[in-house]
């Protein structure tokens, strides 16, 4: 393989940082020579299929599973009553208040199912398809129960219950308040009241789940599509007893996240389970549609919003009444996802009063977790949404009312009413740029003149000045939020004889490219050609030390744990060099890889020369061991608190209600960059996925608890056709907050993209009357919208054209929609 | 069981395989050639697309036993003699992948897209992709790579490059 | 997911092809080019006895001129439909509808008279089909019978042909000079079904509409012919207000499905519109 660099080619020391890299994952990726957990299946390996109930909620009477045993090629087949005393419950680690409700998570069904799809019974056969065909064989009886859908009627008294052991449909209700807030609202000149639902999402990474563990006596190695190895590994340790260093977790290729991959899966559980009982390798890879039932869902939240201002606009103070969907059972962090959001609300504006409030519900729904940008989105997008419809109300146009409340640039380090202190930020550069990029008044003329036509396509501008949280990290801070662990990430360098480098890191790429930027880093502190190092992550058994990859994380915590332990292998080295230089350390500087005596430029050692007399060890000063070997754990003060603005220009057909984005200008604040090319294609990312929570997904649930968008049929993602070229740039504002300046980028453009996209559609309606679109737009929505016709009503799903009444056991339906 | 005879990145292969057996699972069971996955059931995402007789097909929606006597090539039969081709070579230069999952579908329909269209516009590009989901990227630096690839392949820097 | 297990037989000709459906029973299923048939079968929506894979009979895939005719061979695929001379001559919106249909890598494999015999009212060409009058060739070991395109599609998923019958070829009238065509197909993402479609020919005599044939997709069980559109618009004159008056008419007959992509009443607007934009996009 041999992949032809282009653009910066040598490792020029110090030229690393800042330049746009080519990634070095890519070798493998574009040629098919990939560790995809589906692609191992070591000698002898059995395949499990799981039996998925195909009931929103029941009791289980009676499984049995002993037919399925006869048919050929089956080893085992299981219910989850044979499991009970050994499977436990999936974990949650977010008990968010302390009176939480809690409920049991079996990883397979024991007496009762709360959703579609929960397993209930397994068969572990020779081949994929011997398994699958067994499952028709297993005999289950249920007695179904009432469904439990909608949350207010949930929270409502005498309403049927997900948990009937709990007595209540409320998992929890958590608070935040800061300010007087009675005070701002009473005699408020403007009080604005809005109700916005943020619908159920797929996260749907393209590589399904898939789980291998092989046994070797009582030691296990699982191989999962995650992006936690670490966590999982102690959670799988936690949950079956079987000793933490007994298990040994790797992630190896994983074909992307979102959130999705951030837990703890049932499926992961009864893998090891099933190779401790059969002693043999057991793999289990999911289908699309199986996923799309049992991967955990995104937001799903309703958000009730009051905000209170003056006439001038200058916001008096903030109300979110929040209800955030758990689905059935609590998962790794499901409890704390809206709560990240709780701190968001804010947004980059400045107020008096701010209350929040969550009340966590369980629904007989697949469980919602984390899902790109986790709770930030939701908060974003309250807040976004809200600073236009305060322009609408004061006919101020949306970014001057965002420059009368947003904190100037010389305000920082500020403290928001939400409790945080932002580190840095210049939302006035950004503004600036991304008009200038946006040629926001050529098209406000354009959308002028269209109105003045009555156009029957209307032009509409959305506007979204963001900022978030993100690495999401202070273990002290996580600690006073009840989060059940730290923050903090590993880096280990390791120095060899030859002195090439080999960086060790806890955090866990999957798709981020971390290879890549990780070695830009090394290769920068420590003065050696980027191709002189090599990234390890991704094993515990490699990297037995770290928090993983999630929360726009993975540089702002690991890069810095990184780059200080690159400065304590320095440090190390420049010992020995003095001592090989017979010149006092503090004589030397370390410039380009190499100690000299300062002034004496011709006298030096490279770290390679000191790296191998470190490795002879046969003339070290004395009390110096032979190792340059470094690490470092680094656990920040703050979050990192990126920053943009995001501009979008839609047109709407007020006929039909199609909306198509004609431009969209994003201009990111996330501080100091590492590598260019990997920041934008993360800010394209995310606006691909914040655009589509906008335009195209949802999560459907029928009036029995039937997921009826179990395939990308029926659950749209959009394809290049369906998305616009968007405009990027950048101000770089660095963070305070960490010595690289920092700041994380991954959840960035999902965060800003969606209400800039709803704002433009809005916009494009106000003279319509219109002052909400509910997501999706849909273009029956929209059209509803047009007609003042606020709810959309739902039709009965599964009819004409796609695959929505797709069965959860996918046997007993005879036919349906078919692709063309 | 019928018996199939197929060329996969030039090798041939003879083997008696169920009638049920998908193409892609032919592939990456009985083969060993993981480089081609699967993302849904459906149709739908195109990580799976291989090149049949010249012609991109999803191999998740194709049988074994219909590929029978075709020639087929997955994204590992690309390049000649460990180099690689003007596609791979143009999504790395592009940054047109991040987790890589998408990858092997996106290059086969790309060449299948210039097969038919040598210089194709930005939008004939992403129209032309309609069949291939990626959930990383957003597309932008996929079209860019397409249409670098294409300008590469009508201008062969030296060498012959075919698929 | 995997297709549950079936028997599989390929015939090399028409012959034995009709000869195996006779002797298979009604659980078994013509395997054409598999593009609609294969997610069913892996979703085990469809759990088939056995399959009679068509793919090898070379004869199903020619398209000829038949004097007042264009006979298309019902494995013609839809890449090769779309390309082919005398179809882009004589019957240019099929190919207009089929460009439309799925994907590249679908319409590949795909073929024209699978995605007829299915008979989905979600798919593109059935309406085109109708709108253009054309005639099923349908065989079976009992001989060979002609279905018209107002009998072929029955009900939803259903068409007219017995389970022993294998539809062999699609004639298609030549519409003679003058025409002009278009497919009007809403959906919301690129790959997403049609909510609504129209498919529509118009021909026009100087500033008139002299004939215009109206088919709509997805607005029932089955594509609905839309005669009142056809009627209400004969002899006006080409202009926006002709069509608009015209595609009033468009839910005539329409028993338009509910689903997660659109409402049976917005599918019904949405026909109105797209009509009378499809009207003015065929008669420029």
């Amino acid at each position: 393989m041999t992949v032809q660099e282009g653009g910066v080619q040598e490792g020029r020391a110090g030229a690393e940082i800042g330049s746009p890299r080519k990634r070095s994952e890519d070798a493998r990726l574009i040629a098919g020579r990939t560790q995809w957990t589906d692609n191992m299946t070591p000698q002898g390996t059995l395949h499990v299929a799981f039996l998925r109930s195909p009931h929103a909620h029941a009791r289980i009477v009676r499984v049995d599973a002993s037919q399925a045993m006869g048919r050929p090629g089956v080893v085992a087949a299981f219910s989850g009553a044979d499991f009970a005393d050994e499977q436990g419950s999936l974990p949650c680690a977010w008990p968010v208040t302390d009176d939480m409700k809690h409920p049991d998570h079996p990883p397979m069904a024991v007496s009762e199912v709360r959703f579609v799809g929960e397993p209930v019974a397994c068969v572990v056969a020779r081949d994929k398809s011997a398994a699958f065909d067994a499952l028709d064989e297993i005999d289950i009886d249920y007695e179904p129960l009432p469904a439990v859908l909608n949350m207010d009627a949930a929270l409502a008294e005498g309403s049927d219950l997900v948990h009937d052991d709990l007595g209540t449909n409320k998992s929890y209700t958590w608070v935040f308040e800061n300010g007087d807030l009675d005070a701002a609202l009473r005699d408020a000149p403007v009080v604005i009241e809005r109700e916005y639902v943020q619908q159920r999402l797929i996260p749907t990474a393209m590589e399904p789940r898939s789980v291998l563990c092989v046994p070797d006596g009582d030691d296990f190695t699982l191989y999962s599509a995650t992006q936690i190895p670490h966590i999982l590994r102690l959670m799988l340790a936690t949950v079956t007893e079987i000793p933490e260093h007994r298990i040994r977790v790797v992630a190896p290729d994983v074909g992307g996240g979102f959130g999705s991959k951030l837990q703890v899966c049932g499926e992961e559980v009864l893998a090891l389970l099933l190779a401790r009982r059969l002693g043999r390798p057991v793999k289990w890879t999911e289908s699309r549609s199986e996923g799309n039932m049992t991967v955990h869902h995104g937001r799903d939240q309703i958000q009730r919003l009051t905000l209170a201002a003056e006439r001038d606009g200058r916001i008096r103070g903030f109300k979110a009444d929040i209800l955030a969907d758990m689905g059935a059972y609590l998962m790794l962090v499901t409890p704390g996802i809206p709560i990240l959001g709780a701190f968001m609300y804010n947004g980059i504006y400045k107020m008096d009063a701010y209350s929040f409030t969550c009340t966590g519900v369980f629904t007989t729904k697949t469980p919602t977790d984390a899902y790109r940008g986790a709770g930030r989105p939701e908060a974003t997008y309250a807040i976004e949404r809200m600073m236009d419809e305060l322009a609408a109300e004061l006919g101020v146009d949306p970014i001057e009312i965002r420059r009368r409340n947003w904190i100037a640039h010389e305000e920082f380090p500020y403290e928001t009413i939400a409790g945080l202190t932002y580190d840095s930020g210049n939302y006035e550069a950004a503004t600036d740029k991304a008009l200038e990029l946006f040629e926001y008044d050529k098209l406000r003329a354009e959308q002028a003149d269209r109105r003045d036509r009555r156009d029957p396509v209307q032009l509409g501008i959305g506007v979204s000045t963001f900022t978030e949280m993100c690495g999401i990290a202070p273990s002290r801070v996580l600690g006073s939020l009840s989060y059940g662990a730290g923050g903090w990430e590993h880096a280990s360098v390791r120095i060899l004889a030859s002195g090439k480098v080999e960086v060790v890191t806890g955090s866990s790429p999957h798709g981020q490219g971390h290879e890549t930027a990780w070695a830009q880093i090394a290769a920068d502190r420590l003065g050696v050609p980027f191709e002189d190092v090599r990234v390890l992550h991704g094993d515990t058994a490699i990297s037995p030390k770290g928090m993983d990859t999630y929360g726009s994380r993975s540089l702002a915590i690991g890069g810095v744990a990184l780059f200080s332990a690159c400065d304590k292998v320095v440090e190390k080295a420049r010992r020995v060099a003095a001592h090989l230089l017979e010149a006092a350390e503090q004589d030397l500087e370390f410039t380009a890889g190499r100690f000299s005596v300062r002034g004496v430029q011709e006298e030096g050692k490279t770290l390679q020369e000191v790296a191998l007399a470190t490795f002879a060890a046969h003339d070290l000063p004395d009390g110096v061991e032979p190792s340059l070997d470094s690490d470092a754990t680094f656990d920040p003060e703050n979050f990192s608190f990126p920053h943009g603005t995001h501009l979008c220009a839609a047109e709407v057909d007020t006929e039909t209600g199609m909306v198509h984005l004609r431009k969209y200008v994003a201009v990111d604040d996330v501080g100091k960059v590492i590598n260019p090319l990997i920041v934008e294609g993360q800010v394209h990312g995310g606006l691909a996925q914040g655009i589509a929570q906008a335009l195209y997904e949802e999560a459907v649930y029928d009036a029995d608890g039937n997921l009826t968008t179990t395939t990308m049929a029926d659950y749209l993602i959009p394809s290049a056709a369906d998305l616009p070229t968007f405009t990027t740039d950048r101000t770089e504002t660095p963070a305070t907050s960490n010595p690289m300046g920092v700041k994380g980028v991954g959840e960035a453009g999902t965060i800003a993209s969606t209400p800039a996209v709803v704002n433009a559609i809005v916009d494009a309606l106000r003279p319509y009357g219109v002052n909400d679109v509910p997501m999706p737009c849909t273009p029956e929505r929209v059209w509803r919208a047009l007609r003042s016709e606020t709810k959309p009503d739902t039709a009965e799903p599964g009819a004409g054209g796609g695959l929505g009444s797709a069965s959860a056991s996918g046997s007993d339906s005879d036919s349906a929609g078919g692709a063309q | 069981m019928p018996r199939i005879r197929v060329e996969v990145d030039g090798a041939t292969y003879e083997d008696d395989v169920e009638p049920r057996l998908l193409l892609v699972h032919y592939l990456r069971e009985r083969l060993g050639k993981v480089g081609t996955p699967v993302g849904c059931d459906t149709s739908n995402c195109g990580a799976c697309t291989v090149l049949m007789d010249g012609m991109s097909v999803k191999s998740c929606s194709v049988l074994a036993v219909q590929a029978d006597g075709s020639d087929v090539t997955t994204v590992e039969g690309l390049g000649i003699d460990g180099t690689t081709h003007p596609m791979q070579r143009a999504f790395h230069e592009e940054h047109a992948l991040q987790c890589g999952y998408c990858t092997p579908g996106m290059i086969m329909a790309s060449l299948d897209l210039l097969r038919e269209n040598a210089d194709p516009s930005e939008t004939e590009v992403r129209e032309g992709l309609e069949g291939n989901l990626c959930r990383c990227t957003g597309y932008q630096n996929i079209v860019k790579a397409v249409r670098r690839a294409a300008k590469e392949m009508r201008e062969p820097a030296g060498q012959e490059v075919t698929p | 997911m995997i297709p549950a297990a079936f028997d599989y037989a390929r015939p090399a000709s028409v012959d034995d092809a009709v000869r195996v459906l006779a002797d298979a029973g009604e659980d078994a299923k013509v395997l054409a080019g598999g593009q609609s048939l294969m997610p069913l079968l892996r979703l085990r929506l469809a759990i088939p006895d056995a399959l009679v894979d068509v793919g090898r009979i070379g004869a199903l895939r020619e398209i000829r001129d038949d004097g007042d005719a264009l006979v298309i061979g019902a494995m013609a695929t839809h890449h090769q439909v779309i390309r082919d001379p005398l179809v882009r001559e004589h019957a240019p919106l099929i190919a207009a509808a089929a460009e439309t249909v799925a994907d590249p890598a679908v319409r590949h494999r795909g073929t024209f008279g699978g995605s007829l015999a299915h008979a989905d009212p979600a798919g593109d060409l059935p309406a085109v089909a109708l709108a253009l009058d054309a005639v099923f060739l349908v065989r079976s070991v009992r001989g060979e019978r002609e279905i018209p395109a107002t009998e072929f599609f029955v009900d939803w998923m259903t068409s007219a042909m017995e389970p022993d019958e294998l539809l062999v070829g699609v004639r298609v009238p030549k519409p003679g000079p003058g025409w002009g065509v278009h497919y009007e197909k809403f959906h919301r993402t690129a790959q997403a079904w049609a909510i609504v479609g129209v498919a529509c020919a118009v021909r026009r005599n100087g500033g008139a509409i002299e004939e215009a044939r109206v088919a709509l997709t997805n607005m029932g069980p089955a594509p609905v012919r839309a005669d009142g559109v056809e009627n209400a618009v004969r002899g006006r004159p080409v202009s926006e207000d002709s069509f608009r008056s015209a595609a009033e008419h468009a839910t005539e007959g329409t028993e338009p499905p509910g689903d997660l992509h659109g409402s049976p009443e917005y599918r019904s607007h949405l026909a109105t519109v797209l009509t009378s934009r499809a009207l003015a996009a065929a008669a420029v």
